[in-house]
């Protein structure tokens, strides 16, 4: 596409069959323990 | 839904349900945010009259993107629906698993932070260390809580988790004697203010803990304003090089030397590349969080200023990455391809749910946040959780429990934001702490410009 360009991301709707499994951390145990989000959060799942 | 910003140069387009990120030019830019309220004709009409001077614009090429954008509609990359409204109702029947706790083993501090949230680690009680049988206890307690969960997480923290560190080293003996026999994985986390962290502390640190987290605020006039021990005397000159040894000797473990802004210091990038040049290189950087009415509370007047700093910091954090000594932002670790899944981004941070706190005494609450507040306490580590109801509050305290946040493009990224920040700000967890809001949004738009310029920059 000339004017576009797709940056790869993961599918959330395909998530929807694919995750679900509550191994990866939980958001607020790392660093900030005040403004959480989840987005900086990994996947377990290798 | 769909987000669109410029920033850094950068057109970007977020297609918010299926997580997709586009890097547009600026006829694509105005094209997009035209196509779902105009035709194909009134689009390119429109570009026409705006572009038409340039070269590289012509009536065959609009209707071209036009397609590009269809295409992209019907791949499931923009404007899609919201497919997942509906799931979020089944987190009534979520698990009753845990898998993470907040262990304070020490309500007691060696410094007297005037802006802490804890009052200085009492949480607005009596000071008090937990005993070793109420750590093992809560242990115990979470290894029968986790179902089938392997991963299991537990956060040494205070107040000072350093003054009652024993119990500390004798809880991590204890877990590790019995996660094989259990099939889990304990990682541990410790927070700490660096006041008593030696070469002892440090080698046990980096043997067992899976994260440590170090206190500091920047600038030695930015840290000393409100760090300081019992007696007034501010603490950046006893804890820096101690901090500094730590993190050099963590290798490649990791580790957040982890900061508040406040008021005091709306410059607070100063202060993350004061520790960026002191040498540490996994920074974190947190807004206050006070009553309103405290000095040290943000204002709206600084808004645009925090978001000025959110900015220079990503742009300073891509520079130093290509001239090869790059530091980390924990708000700035978006991993685009391996991210969390959808649930992840619905369901929120698990407080109340997955993750509790433990008192020295062995009560539970939602989060440390919640620590000190009796209406919310949940039960004990004894017992287990008795106050169903509460938990049942919290279980449904997702995304799509904030009416709020419906029309928001970054709800699947903050899932509804810090359930005690709502609380705090609106009386109800299921509330929003609006400027928490505009600050998370302004970090996300910088953290996923990041990840642009990185893919697409250096073509």
């Amino acid at each position: 596409m000339k004017r576009i360009e797709t940056v790869e991301t993961r599918d959330l709707k395909a998530s929807v069959k694919t995750g679900g499994c509550g191994e990866c951390q939980t958001s607020c145990q790392s660093a900030c323990k005040t403004s959480c989000g989840v987005a900086n959060q990994l996947c377990e799942k290798k | 839904m769909i987000h669109q910003y410029k920033l850094n140069g950068y057109n970007i387009v977020l297609d918010v349900y299926s997580g997709s990120v586009h890097a547009v030019d600026e006829v694509a830019y105005d094209m997009i945010g035209m196509y779902e309220t105009h035709t194909g004709d009134e689009i390119v009409s429109e570009m026409l009259k705006k572009y038409g001077d340039r070269e590289d614009v012509t009536e065959a090429d609009l209707y071209e993107c036009l397609d590009d954008i269809r295409s992209l509609k019907d791949a499931g990359k923009l404007f899609t629906e919201d497919e997942y409204a509906g799931m979020a109702f089944d987190f009534k029947k979520r698990s009753n698993e845990i898998k993470a706790l907040c262990l304070h083993v020490a309500h007691t501090c060696n410094l007297n932070c005037s802006y802490c949230f804890a009052s200085q680690g009492k949480y607005h009680g009596d000071r008090a260390l937990m005993s070793f049988e109420v750590g093992k206890r809560a242990l115990d307690f979470l290894v029968e809580s986790s179902g089938s969960r392997r991963n299991l997480e537990v956060d040494f923290f205070g107040g000072e988790p350093l003054m009652n560190w024993q119990v500390v080293k004798d809880l991590v003996a204890y877990a590790r004697s019995i996660e094989e026999e259990k099939h889990k994985n304990f990682r541990f986390t410790l927070t700490t203010n660096g006041v008593l962290v030696d070469d002892e502390v440090i080698d046990f640190a980096n043997r067992e803990m899976h994260n440590v987290v170090m206190s500091i605020d920047g600038r030695p006039q930015v840290h000393d304003r409100f760090r300081v021990d019992l007696a007034g005397h501010g603490s950046y000159e006893k804890i820096v090089p101690k901090f500094l040894d730590f993190a050099k000797k963590r290798g490649e473990r990791d580790y957040y030397v982890r900061g508040t802004y406040t008021h005091y210091n709306t410059d607070f990038t100063e202060d993350i590349f004061h520790l960026a040049d002191l040498g540490f290189t996994q920074l974190s950087m947190e807004p206050v969080v006070c009553a309103p009415d405290d000095p040290c509370a943000l204002t709206e007047e600084d808004l645009p200023k925090l978001f000025e700093q959110y900015e220079i910091l990503a742009k300073e954090m891509l520079r130093r990455e290509e001239e090869g000594r790059p530091i980390t932002f924990y708000h700035y670790m978006i991993d685009l391809t391996h991210g969390p899944c959808i649930y992840k981004r619905i369901s929120g941070c698990g407080s109340g749910t997955e993750y509790l706190a433990v008192t020295p005494w062995g009560d539970l609450y939602p989060c440390h946040q919640f620590v000190g507040d009796e209406k919310y306490l949940m039960g004990n580590i004894w017992d287990g959780v008795t106050n169903t109801a509460l938990r049942d509050e919290f279980k449904l305290c997702n995304v799509y429990a904030r009416h709020e946040c419906d029309n928001c493009w970054a709800r699947l990224y903050c899932s509804g934001g810090c359930a005690a920040n709502a609380c705090h700000a609106t009386g109800s967890i299921t509330g929003i702490y609006k400027y928490g809001c505009e600050l998370f949004k302004k970090r996300m738009e910088c953290a996923i410009m990041m990840q642009v310029a990185k893919a697409v920059g250096k073509k």
